[in-house]
């Protein structure tokens, strides 16, 4: 479980994250999403790491990230794993090498468990036959599995998604968030997916936050997200006609989705 | 306000460094990195420097014989000079700055890449110590190679001066290699060597630092490359003034 506790973000004099305060639960798909330039990222970012956040706390099981020392912060950053909207696998390693590059750095396995752990992890995401593959050679949403089989291959405690749709079609976006969203549940992680997804929010959103101008607008699950009243919500969400009178369809006829 | 740019770069610098030479969280990873750096940087250019260095030699053996050489010298001096401005200049200073050109833009490039597509990123989530893991193998495998390629160019310069002598028929000969042993201080030898290990850091950590720090996209990774190779130039032919200076 992590915690975030009145946490603020300010770059010089612009405020970005003002007083976050949210718990994503183990076990959960848990879904941030706003507009773009939102603070989503930066959100995430902070939880990671990769930003120290201007005030606040960010509790991993009841530790706190914030006030880690660097050598503390190394060894927690040991248990996350991270999905990038890029994928950002390394394009010097093929498909295998990456999926055993954590192991090869943490793990005190021989060669041919490394080998079979990240090739299990492959067969997890339903990949196989792209093993001696390079980055540049398979497709986006191939090279979108290659990351999720990297980032649980030390099976991690905590899963971070940016935007793990990104560029893909429809229907490759309704795999990765399947497979997203199983991992989490088999695994019992804690999983955090910053996305603009309505498919992913309708879908594996069993604790969505959303983010407006940098403050915690609203907080749900999926089934309520239907029948809120929060009008910035449903601009967001429901932004085109065609969505706006789907919802008002399901409203006005007592259906669910 | 530019002196405070400058100061603030170099502190930036000096940071970076102090990340990279810290103790890689798996030697088996830094050693294989290692290797892999030694011949993409250093092996991969052996061809380069044997080829500039051969023609060089060649050129700098005919302009001598022809723009030195009088009635009143020895006949020896052409062959003399030739050895002189290969090993104390051009095999460790003016081959260091081809590598400059060279090396310096494939490791900004590189690490620039690496850096605007979150590959920097995904090894800091992973806990990994990124400017240790990415950049001191890229400095040792340079320190390491640094003084066989001033060897193997001194070397090659001197088959493109034997080469005008036999093909050519500028210079004897006997006279090329009586110039060639005339007066030879093996201290030259090494200073090369020690002259080229310091250019061997600047060809490594200035492109490095210029690559891992940048912001931006694709304009600014082309950008990085560019102020690479200039400013590693410009710091080999700096420091070349002071390090000839200490040595001679």
């Amino acid at each position: 479980m992590i915690e975030v506790k009145h946490l603020y973000k300010s770059f010089e004099d612009r405020e970005v994250l003002k007083d976050i305060n949210t718990v994503f639960e183990d076990g959960k798909t848990n879904l941030i999403i706003g507009q773009s330039g939102s603070g989503k990222t930066v959100l995430m970012k902070n939880l990671v790491g990769l930003f120290e956040p201007t005030q606040g706390e960010i509790l991993y099981d009841g530790r706190n990230f914030v006030s880690m020392s660097k050598h503390e912060k190394v060894m927690m950053r040991r248990e996350m794993g991270m999905i990038f909207q890029s994928a950002a696998l390394f394009d010097s390693m093929t498909v295998l090498e990456n999926v055993m590059f954590p192991l090869d750095m943490f793990s005190s396995m021989t060669l041919r468990e490394r080998i079979r752990r990240a090739q299990d992890c492959l067969d997890r995401v339903n990949l196989t036959g792209a093993d001696e593959k390079f980055p540049g050679e398979i497709s986006g949403g191939m090279q979108k599995r290659v990351a999720i089989a990297r980032a649980i291959a030390l099976n991690p405690k905590y899963l971070f998604c940016d935007e793990p749709n990104s560029g893909l079609d429809p229907k490759t976006s309704l795999v990765i968030d399947d497979l997203l969203h199983s991992i989490t549940q088999e695994y019992n992680m804690t999983t955090i997916i910053n996305t603009h997804d309505m498919n992913s929010v309708m879908g594996i959103g069993e604790n969505i936050i959303f983010i407006y101008e940098g403050q915690k607008e609203w907080q749900g699950v999926s089934s309520q997200v239907m029948g809120t009243k929060n009008s910035r919500l449903t601009d967001f969400i429901f932004a085109s006609d065609l969505l706006k009178n789907m919802r008002r369809i399901v409203i006005d006829n007592g259906l669910s989705l | 306000m530019l002196l405070h740019k400058w100061l603030t770069t170099f502190g930036q610098y000096l940071m970076l460094m102090g990340r990279v030479f810290s103790r890689p969280e798996r030697m088996r990873m830094f050693f294989k990195q290692y290797i892999t750096e030694m011949t993409q940087l250093g092996i991969n250019s052996i061809g380069i420097v044997l080829i500039i260095s051969f023609f060089i030699g060649a050129v700098i053996c005919i302009q001598m014989k022809l723009n030195i050489q009088s009635p009143w010298m020895p006949r020896w001096v052409a062959g003399y000079t030739t050895r002189e401005i290969l090993l104390l200049e051009f095999s460790s200073s003016i081959m260091c700055l081809i590598l400059a050109g060279k090396v310096g833009s494939n490791i900004a490039s590189e690490l620039g890449t690496m850096r605007v597509t979150q590959q920097i990123d995904a090894l800091e989530i992973m806990g990994i110590n990124s400017a240790c893991y990415l950049i001191l193998p890229k400095i040792i495998g340079m320190l390491t190679i640094m003084p066989f390629l001033v060897i193997f160019s001194s070397a090659t310069g001197i088959i493109g001066a034997y080469g005008t002598a036999y093909l050519g028929h500028i210079i004897t000969p006997d006279d090329l290699t009586q110039g060639l042993q005339h007066a030879f201080i093996p201290w030259f030898v090494w200073m090369s060597i020690i002259k080229s290990q310091f250019f061997a850091f600047i060809i490594s950590s200035v492109p490095a630092f210029c690559g891992y720090t940048v912001e931006g996209g694709s304009v600014n990774v082309g950008k990085a490359s560019t102020d690479a190779v200039v400013t590693s130039s410009v710091l080999i032919l700096f420091s070349d003034v002071f390090l000839t200076q200490l040595l001679s």
